[in-house]
């Protein structure tokens, strides 16, 4: 399975490709043979004991034994541990429904925020933008979000937005945004000064210190989604000079 | 009637204040007895072995433990310090880890070899004492307290009498 998988890292893979999980045909005598693990990421599926290819995409890997399949996409499905850009839409007893761009609205409590008791509710308007990440995403059950840790810390989760402009781009635009060494966070870092929260549901928002400012960044980042690394540096140096 | 008398039934003899006056064999054989209630009554399942297949496979829903994504928040030039102050604490790097290894060597070393040598100096005796043999401590003892123990007495297993 492993060996299979790694000769494909790198090529273009569609729903439906297997991979199976058969063993060598030849077993070395000296080598003591053991079952490698694999771990699937977003876009590969277990089938029983086999492996199938659910998005389309390029297949991806990383040391010691995970794969993934990068793919383009807008549409946002909710996973366990990811931190989302919801919008309030109701407040109904005990809980918020929030809006988060999925198939379904995320409920999230009221207890769920930093410092909120029974007593102390915490102060959520609806239409109030939360930063919060899902402690329940599957495909059976209604997404459920939370604004605190497991240590029971907001770490800056929570209500936010005021000043700022919420804009939406591309899933594959965020994770190109939040990789461990983006070239676009790089790239912004030298513009304005200016306060960036990513969802990882696509959702951005932008404040500056001057409304133009963040209505040039939001402009800039929505046009990333379509540009090359050389056009969006070209642009970036331009927009430095006063150009635009 | 007498012969009824001397046979008393099984359930009774079982009991704990009878069990003093019964003689070996009749012990023996009651407890063989309970011994076979036990795994008679004892049940189970004729079904095949469970056999639990390793799961070689782990799925993962989410991009970012994959892609090793970044923590959502971010501020660029100082704009909202609190943010800044939570990218440099959710976005760990390399440099940072050297940082605290450093830190962590410094703080091995905090109390000094020298320190350290003035503190046991007071503790020499003790530590010596401590390393040397039970047997060897009663001399070294001896010459301090000056009261002579018969230590060449070789000690050897007293059968104990019944």
């Amino acid at each position: 399975m492993f060996s299979t998988l790694m000769v494909r890292v790198g090529e273009v893979l569609l729903p439906g490709d297997e991979f199976s999980c058969e063993t060598d045909d030849t077993i070395s005598l000296t080598d003591h043979v053991k079952p490698e693990k694999v771990v699937c990421g977003p876009g590969l599926r277990r089938s029983g004991d086999r492996l199938v290819v659910c998005k389309s995409g390029v297949l991806r890997h990383k040391q010691p034994n995970v794969f993934w399949i990068d793919s383009q996409q807008r549409r946002y499905v909710p996973a366990k541990g990811e931190t989302v850009i919801g919008i309030v839409t109701t407040k109904s007893g005990d809980i918020f429904k929030v809006d988060f761009g999925g198939s379904e609205q995320a409920s999230l409590s009221y207890l769920a925020f930093e410092g909120a008791t029974k007593r102390n509710r915490p102060n959520v308007q609806v239409g109030d933008l939360v930063f919060a990440q899902f402690i329940i995403a599957n495909k059976d059950m209604e997404p459920e979000l939370v604004c605190i840790d497991s240590s029971g810390r907001a770490n800056g989760m929570g209500v936010f937005g005021g000043g700022g402009l919420l804009f939406r781009v591309s899933l594959g635009l965020v994770r190109r945004l939040l990789s461990p060494h983006s070239e676009i966070r790089s790239d912004l870092d030298q513009l304005f000064t200016c306060e960036l929260v990513v969802g990882m549901n696509g959702r951005l928002w932008v404040r500056s210190s001057s409304v133009q400012q963040t209505l040039i960044i939001a402009n800039l980042l929505q046009s990333c989604d379509t540009m090359t690394a050389p056009q969006r540096r070209e642009l970036f140096r331009r927009v430095k000079q006063g150009a635009l | 009637m007498a012969n009824d008398s001397v046979k008393l039934s099984k359930n009774l003899l079982r009991m704990k204040f009878m069990q003093r006056g019964l003689d070996a064999e009749t012990k023996k054989q009651l407890e063989e007895d309970e011994k076979r209630i036990i795994s008679d009554e004892h049940w189970y399942l004729d079904l095949p072995e469970l056999k639990t297949k390793e799961n070689l496979i782990i799925e993962e829903r989410s991009f970012v433990p994959c892609e090793d994504l970044n923590y959502g928040r971010m501020s660029f030039k100082g704009f909202n310090p609190e943010v800044e102050k939570l990218m440099a604490l959710l976005n760990p790097k390399e440099e940072e880890e050297n940082e605290e290894e450093e830190e962590m060597s410094r703080m091995q070393t905090d109390i000094t070899d020298e320190e350290m040598a003035l503190r046991y100096e007071s503790l020499v005796g003790s530590m010596k004492k401590k390393f040397v043999k039970k047997r060897d401590r009663a001399a070294l003892e001896e010459d301090l307290n000056q009261n002579v123990e018969e230590t060449n007495t070789k000690r050897v297993f007293l059968k104990p009498q019944d």
